[in-house]
């Protein structure tokens, strides 16, 4: 490749990008060519996914912007089926000779490995819930807006005597997947994100909200919520380890409790990695515990259809404390007997299937209302580094972070030093004492999901920082 | 590409950039698994894009296409340029960079055997052999295997007139059996968890490793540790595997030297650091015995964090962190080498791929090795606890507080090595710990680990870093914490 000399003017003059995603048609003349390249290859079973993804992120640190990235990508992942074997390649290169290698290079390698008798051929056309996931004022925000937005925040910090870090993204991405059995499924969004650290001295708080509108979150809000935190996060005191009552705000359960998604896969129970092993049906949590998967949850994101096209299905996963169901991709579905849900990510992979849009049922106990129920114990802004240490019994190790704060007599008194804990979750939702309502949260361990906030009786913290 | 790169920098410096940096990256990459001896994973993906990095107002502005074509790349440069004078909006101060020269120059990273030349059904054959031999034992209820291949080619060109091609190659294996059984799951993996060993270089590793030879032994160990004892709970000996030292420096020592971190602008996210810059030359960090560098040089050995010049076109270079365990030096770029008293960067600038902003980052930041024969060492304690292969890991974000816990560990005492010990843990304070060292394996057991997983960044970079290891003795150390209920 190269490109033609120029002229200084037309350079000066060159184009600002207009972010804007390809159209439809696009997208379709491209799947078009490699089905087209397919079908003149003899090759039977061809599946073609096209992702286009627009992305902006305004990141501050030190009361002022020190990175501003955009970005616009778009890749052309290829499955073929050759004689009960498949392989995927993938690029984004688009002119037909690289269609072309990209297609001879996935019957390549599908040729090279042995046959495998537990592949399905793909599935035919679908029908799909409609999904309405792109909103245009998320998808217009421009790098300005997005740094005045910024600009507030640093200046909220300047003010307070404070340091503020964060980021502001916005982003917008379409999916087309087409196989040549007729299936056709397409989906769009748009997401945007604001995350804030302040900090005051030693002390931080933060505060973070995600969602495919960003009308629905208020970025001077989170930067006073998290300007107010780290104000009450001064002069920490430090406790001792222990067994303590915790109230663990939303993104605190979030990143906890998400680390439970791959234990409902079919597959991690066969294959008897899941927690969930030989526990199926049996009361394994407290009986205010439910949690389902919901794609289509209003708070939720993402497509109504999996990584093979299958329509997603609502599949409640605990009921009342007692795991009842588990998701299914084709494959598990058919070595179980049961029906696929709709949750398999794309072919091949050893993982199967898990369920990415998980709501876990709440309460009617407010956040305020927790703190004044409890006689002593901890508020959890926010977990970090959290890492698993038995996979049985599910013991995840990590730290608080940006403000814990303890509670006497209904009330917060002080901050206290970070903690390490080393909690079994499953022990953990056997001793939820009240849930707040359920909402999207976001945190950093785990992909979004709608959480209540938690008050859980005897949380095991092992050690403690210096901070 | 060297005519996509030097357009993209004319037009930024037509809209207003004072300064601009681009990068074309070609990467490929092969990735291969199987479980339970068929196979999984079977994919090679293909990218090829410009990102192009401009100051204008004094301010930052970054942007990237896979548009590979003259208005693509114009439109891009003019997008960086935009949106530099919206960062402009909310600056403090304006961008300065520390003085650099310009190189024109070519490099090829170590490598004997192309893995993208091996045929795929070598490869295969192997992991599946591998696959076999760990079921064979009884027992074991998941075998899983893993291969990864990759080859990048980046063209970087700045304003400042430097042009330089790198080509690097990277290669990766790992093996893993699970194994279930009543009330407990234990993992063994070889030679590392989390995806194996991997080194820049070619094919050449995986021949060298002897996957289907250790499988058998995996298997066993795994199955083995269902009856072993529990680790105690304790405070005492502890004797890390090399693998295990490795990633304890990558994050108690490796991430509190970045200075990105140490300056707050990872505060959101990755978190900050303890080293802040009043410690440089007035910190015992380690016992005296201890001396880590960050060494991009491919005289350091063929390491993740191997290259010959970083994203923003500085020469790799070898930097003392900790010398005779006093704190000596940070990871540096262009930008924040001034502030503690570099009059250059120290070249440790990476980016994941052509859509990503470079960011500082570790290259092999190793422990240099030490005198002792490991045989010696085990010889030489009394009491302790030998913990190999890491299983979890977790550090508080100022990096003080650490927990690690491993796959195996095995009683010493006497000297000798005793029982086998099941869910070991430990943990500590960075300090304290690294001040408890009081013994370092020789360069026969010095092994240059390969973590080709640290997440940093936003948007979340993904990069392949070095850290060469010996075992090493640490004393009184919080043993069994993990587990415990107290």
């Amino acid at each position: 490749m190269s490109a033609k000399p120029t002229t200084g003017k037309s350079l000066k003059n060159a184009a600002e990008v207009k972010a804007q995603l390809r159209p439809e048609r696009e997208l379709r003349k491209i799947v078009d060519t490699v089905l087209r390249l397919g079908k003149a290859a003899g090759i039977k079973e061809t599946e073609v996914q096209v992702d286009e993804g627009i992305d902006a992120l305004t990141r501050f640190a030190n009361n002022a912007i020190h990175q501003h990235v955009a970005e616009h990508g778009l890749n052309v992942s290829i499955r073929t089926m050759v004689d009960g074997r498949t392989a995927r390649v993938t690029t984004n290169r688009i002119d037909e000779d690289s269609l072309k290698a990209a297609l001879e290079g996935s019957v390549s390698l599908a040729a090279s490995q042995p046959n495998n008798p537990h592949l399905l051929p793909l599935l035919g056309k679908q029908k799909y819930r409609n999904v309405n996931r792109f909103i245009r004022a998320t998808a217009a925000l421009s790098a300005e807006e997005r740094a005045r937005a910024v600009k507030a925040a640093c200046d909220l910090a300047d003010r307070k005597g404070q340091v503020a870090a964060g980021i502001f993204a916005s982003g917008q991405s379409q999916s087309i997947l087409v196989n040549s059995r007729g299936l056709i499924a397409a989906y769009r969004q748009t997401q945007a994100e604001f995350s804030i650290t302040m900090q005051q001295g030693s002390a931080s708080s933060w505060a973070k909200a995600n969602a495919a509108d960003v009308r629905q979150f208020d970025t001077k809000a989170l930067s006073q919520t998290a300007s107010r935190k780290a104000e009450m996060a001064q002069n920490p005191v430090e406790l001792t380890p222990g067994r303590y009552s915790v109230i663990l705000e939303p993104a605190a359960t979030l990143d906890l409790v998400g680390f439970l998604f791959y234990d409902f896969a079919a597959t991690a129970v066969r294959d008897k990695r899941s927690c969930l092993a030989d526990r199926m049906g049996k009361p394994l949590f407290g009986a205010n515990i439910s949690i389902t998967d919901d794609v289509y949850h209003p708070e939720q994101l993402g497509p109504a259809f999996d990584g093979e096209g299958v329509p997603r299905q609502q599949v409640l996963l605990v009921d009342k404390g007692v795991p009842k169901n588990l998701v299914y991709s084709r494959r598990s579905a058919k070595e179980a007997g049961r029906k696929p849900t709709g949750h398999g990510f794309p072919l091949p992979n050893e993982h199967g299937e898990a369920p990415m849009n998980l709501v876990i049922g709440g309460g009617k106990t407010s956040l305020v209302e927790m703190i004044a129920s409890t006689e002593r114990g901890l508020l959890v802004t926010r977990l970090w580094y959290i890492r698993e240490v038995d996979p049985y019994e599910k013991i995840m190790t990590g730290m608080t972070r940006d403000g814990l704060f303890l509670v006497e007599k209904g009330k917060i008194t002080k901050a206290a030093r970070n903690f390490r804990f080393n909690q079994s979750v499953l022990e953990m939702l056997r001793k939820v004492e009240s849930l707040s309502h359920s909402h999207r949260a976001s945190g950093e361990e785990a992909f979004e999901m709608v959480v209540p906030a938690m008050k859980v009786g005897e949380f095991h913290f092992s050690e403690v920082t210096k901070f | 590409m060297w005519d996509y790169c030097g357009h993209s920098l004319e037009v930024a410096q037509l809209r207003g950039a004072t300064y601009a940096d681009v990068r074309v990256m070609h990467m490929r990459q092969r990735d291969l698994t199987t479980k339970n001896g068929q196979v999984g994973t079977l994919g090679q993906c293909e990218s090829i894009g410009l990102g192009i990095r401009v100051v204008a107002n004094g301010a930052w502005g970054f942007a990237s296409t896979d548009k590979m074509t003259r208005e693509g790349v114009a439109a891009c440069a003019a997008h960086a340029v935009a949106i530099a004078r919206a960062s402009a909006l909310a600056k403090k101060e304006n961008v300065h960079l520390a003085p650099e020269g310009v190189y024109v120059d070519s490099w090829q990273g170590p490598g004997k055997k192309d893995p993208f030349e091996i045929p795929l059904e070598t490869q295969l054959e192997l992991l599946l052999a591998a696959d076999a031999a760990m079921r064979k034992v009884k027992g074991v209820t998941l075998s899983e295997t893993d291969m990864q291949f990759r080859k990048i080619d980046t063209w970087f060109a700045s304003s400042a007139g430097s042009k330089i091609h790198q080509r690097r190659t990277m290669s990766g294996c790992g093996i893993v059996a699970t194994s279930f059984k009543g009330d407990g799951i234990q993992k063994r993996s070889y030679p590392n968890s989390f995806g194996g060993q991997h080194i820049l270089g070619g094919y050449e590793l995986i021949e060298s490793l002897d996957l289907v030879g250790n499988a058998p032994r995996i298997g066993e160990e795994v199955v083995a540790l269902h009856a072993a004892a529990q680790c105690p709970e304790k405070v005492g000996t502890v004797i890390l595997g090399g693998s295990q030292l490795g990633l304890q420096i990558h994050e108690s020592v490796g991430h509190p030297i970045e200075l990105d971190r140490v300056l707050g602008q990872e505060a959101n996210f990755a978190g900050t650091s303890f080293l802040t810059l009043d410690k440089l030359n007035n910190l015992k960090y380690a016992a005296s015995n201890v001396n880590v560098v960050a060494d991009a040089r491919e005289i350091h050995g063929p390491g993740l964090g191997t290259f010959a010049y970083d994203d923003e076109g500085v020469p790799a270079q070898c930097i003392d962190v900790i010398k005779d365990g006093e704190f000596r030096g940070y990871l540096s770029n262009r930008e924040t080498a001034h502030l503690v008293g570099l009059q250059r960067s120290g070249g440790t600038m990476r980016t994941e791929g052509w859509n990503r902003l470079p960011m500082i980052r570790m290259t092999n930041v190793s422990i240099l090795p030490g005198t002792w024969a490991f045989e010696d060492l085990i010889a030489d304690t009394d009491d302790g606890i030998l913990m190999e292969t890491n299983r979890s890991w977790s550090i508080d974000d100022r990096r003080y507080q650490f927990q690690f816990s491993t796959e195996i560990a095995w009683d010493i005492k006497g000297g000798k090595k005793a029982r086998m010990l099941k869910n070991p843990s430990y943990s500590g304070i960075t300090t304290e710990f690294w001040n408890s060292c009081d013994a370092v394996c020789d360069a026969e057991h010095w092994v240059l680990w390969g973590t080709p997983n640290c997440g940093k960044g936003q948007p979340m970079q993904t990069m392949g870093t070095g850290h060469g290891a010996s075992p090493a003795r640490f004393r009184d150390v919080r043993i069994g914490a993990a587990f415990s209920n107290e």
